[in-house]
């Protein structure tokens, strides 16, 4: 109450006082300017000094980004057209714009098939991520991985049919047998796809890949960005169940399970990835039969899938671990069984809970695929550093090549994380 | 004494006890690793029986009926539990686990589903039943711990005594022939207290068989048929409420019942 009226207690209002607009200083950019940058002396500084630092940055890159050269054959037409100017040569970008992509040797005339493999992942993954959708649109991801084997490796069609079969047949014993005994299920299930797998493989013609519909291509010949984002989508999907499996399994009673799961988790996490590649390009080839060649993308593929398995499971193991004992409790007093219990309670909020990590692991994973480079795989690191590099025409252009090769991996990984925080939000129920 | 009982009578006409056994422990013991907590408990509960069991905290009264539907395992004596002996056979827990409910202290709803959902998971899941009618059933046991309204809204938005009376519809969704309840009103402000008594009540009368771990005494006197009151994993003293609270016998009793009571 202000002083005017202190000398009287009794008050009555007989003029009313019309609203005016706040002083100029105190509403919109002024008003904010000073309240966010200039609100103290030191602050003060630290806005100019910002500006100073932005200043220069800008002053350096923007020239040379957009004084860029995009046309030209070489390095040294570049120079040429520049003439001592700074400038980028983003050329390298467009002239290898296919080997940045696809790699050096995926047959040029066959580009549609990863391509179209891409649009269909985009329709695969959907409903996965996004599980407002219609849950009818899961049966198209059950076959897409088999779909888009087929449009990358092309060859006999029958390949991807067995596999199919494979898994379907292992499938349905599951659930036939499943329900009464889970180790019947599962054990009759992993038979009944190996069977159907080797009936399926003397099924399949001797050279039935060589006339095919789509030429085959070997996995030697895949590469570019292609080949991380083959690398990162098939390792990603993999590794998370298997790294919920091995969370659930090192929580066991059941000792034998608990300590191979422990034993696995703590022998590969203490592996460096690269040694993993190593063996997966070179010395896995002895455990095998003389006879088989495994095929260098699958070792590959199970190497990082192991390794970031062994991470994405402690990540649950924390989840697990967060969860009040009474969730399991009032599972338990509800007549649930275990795998009730897991897949419709705990799991559903200890995932919740692991995003994060989760998303850690998957964008770290992502970005470790470029290491497939080191056991001369021509990834799109592989790419830069080998044939591009080293060709007389580019030799020398780092910034460009590399730039462009962060700013790929930027782009995917930001759309990870982006995404990880819409599901969080999607799944904040309990409102703590 | 608590003085949120409900005013209303209480309508005792179908309080029966039936000549059937629903719950027979006989030398039971138990350890927690060398520590001795249950003490051979000898206990009969027949059909339409209205137990509290009291005592101090770390009587081993939770434990004794977390025993009954195996949330804790016990290591001598016999537990039989509506016909069926509880033993390590996964297919007997799930079994008992079904026709027992189960209330406890922290409610322990699922977070990440609604209310309804909440209430119809096990009946779809465990019973099988089909989900329109399991969620009718939800509905309907909602309705009668009276918050039908919040059937779409997740645990975290009600508070701890709606949260209490969905846990409570939630059990009974599964139309248990026994429930226990661990100190379900001892984390609730008082003034929530009594809307979960006044459920536990309304069940009562409509003789549900119940073994109730609670502090509120003035639920006992006006709803249980007997009081046992336990110390140091023993059963020290059962009686009929009337002369349990105004004739206890035992020493221990008497201590606990003036301290409790406030004389």
């Amino acid at each position: 109450m202000s002083d005017t009226h202190a000398h009287s207690i009794a008050f009555v209002r007989d003029t009313e006082i019309p609203p005016s607009p706040p002083p100029a200083g105190e509403t919109g950019v002024v008003k904010w300017l000073r309240e966010n940058l200039f609100s103290n002396a030191v602050n003060s500084a630290l806005t100019i000094a910002s500006l100073l630092v932005i200043y220069i940055l800008l002053s350096k890159t923007l020239p040379w980004l957009l004084n860029g050269v995009w046309t030209t054959n070489s390095l040294a037409e570049c120079r040429e057209v520049l003439q001592g100017k700074t400038g980028a040569c983003f050329s390298v970008l467009t002239e290898r714009w296919n080997q940045l992509l696809y790699g050096f040797k995926y047959p040029s005339d066959q580009y549609w098939r990863p391509n179209l493999a891409l649009v269909l992942l985009l329709f695969a993954i959907a409903p996965v991520l996004f599980f407002d959708l219609p849950r009818k649109l899961l049966a198209f991801t059950a076959v897409y991985p088999f779909l888009a084997f087929w449009l990358i490796w092309g060859g006999t069609i029958l390949a991807p049919i067995v596999a199919l079969v494979g898994f379907a047949a292992g499938a349905f014993v599951f659930q036939t047998y499943g329900k009464s005994s889970f180790a019947v299920g599962f054990f009759g299930a992993i038979a009944a796809a190996f069977a159907v797998w080797i009936l399926g493989g003397w099924l399949i013609p001797e050279g039935a890949s060589e006339n095919a519909m789509l030429k085959a291509v070997p996995s030697r010949d895949l590469g570019g960005f292609m080949l991380n984002l083959m690398l990162g989508v098939t390792c990603v999907s993999l590794s998370l169940p298997l790294g919920i499996a091995l969370a659930l399994g090192r929580q066991s009673d059941m000792p034998l399970i608990k300590w191979m799961c422990v034993v696995f988790i703590e022998f590969v996490r203490g592996v460096p990835l690269i040694t993993l590649l190593f063996v997966a390009s070179v010395m896995l080839a002895y455990f095998f039969p003389p006879e088989s060649t495994v095929d260098l993308f699958l070792r590959v593929v199970i190497m990082i899938t192991m390794f970031s398995a062994a991470y994405i499971a402690e990540v649950i193991r924390g989840g697990l671990a967060a969860l009040p004992k009474g969730q399991y409790e009032a599972a338990d007093s509800l007549g649930l069984d275990y795998p009730q219990a897991m897949r419709l309670i705990i799991l559903p909020q200890a995932l919740k809970i692991s995003i994060p990590g989760i998303v850690n692991v998957a964008v770290g994973l992502f970005k470790d695929t470029t290491l497939v480079s080191v056991i001369s795989m021509f990834d799109l690191v592989g790419m830069i550093r080998g044939p591009i590099l080293a060709s007389t025409e580019w030799n020398g252009v780092y910034w460009e090549l590399l730039g462009f090769a962060a700013l790929l991996f930027f782009v995917v990984c930001y759309g990870i994380s982006q995404y990880s925080q819409w599901l969080e939000r999607r799944l904040a129920t309990d409102h703590r | 004494m608590s003085e949120l009982m409900s005013d209303r009578a209480i309508d005792r006409s179908k309080m029966q006890v039936s000549d059937e056994v629903a719950i027979e422990i006989t030398n039971m013991n138990k350890w927690y690793g060398s520590f001795h907590v249950l003490r051979d408990i000898n206990l009969t509960v027949n059909q339409g029986e209205r137990i509290v069991i009291a005592g101090p905290s770390g009587s081993g009264k939770s434990t004794l009926i977390r025993c009954l539907n195996a949330l804790e395992e016990h290591q001598q004596g016999k537990i039989v539990v509506d016909g069926t002996e509880l033993s390590n056979d996964l297919k007997n827990i799930d079994k008992i686990r079904s026709e027992v409910g189960m209330v406890f202290q922290h409610f322990n709803l699922f977070p990440h589903l609604t209310i309804l959902e909440n209430c119809t998971l096990a009946p779809i899941w465990v019973r099988k039943t089909p989900k329109k009618e399991a969620e009718e059933r939800a509905m309907h046991f909602l309705e009668k711990v009276k918050i039908p309204e919040q059937a779409h809204k997740y645990p975290g938005m009600l508070s701890g005594g709606q949260q209490q009376r969905v846990a409570i519809a939630r059990s009974l969704c599964m139309m248990p022939r026994i429930m226990l309840f661990d100190e379900p009103t001892s984390a609730l402000d008082p003034e929530m207290i009594k809307e979960v008594l006044d459920t536990m009540i309304e069940l009562a009368e409509e003789g549900m068989t119940m073994l109730c771990v609670t502090h509120e005494m003035g639920f006992a006197r006006q709803v249980a048929n007997r009081v046992i009151f336990m110390d140091a994993g023993q059963i020290v003293e059962q009686n009929e409420p009337e002369e349990f609270f105004n004739n206890p016998k035992s020493d221990r009793t008497k201590l606990f019942l003036s301290q409790i009571l406030g004389h």
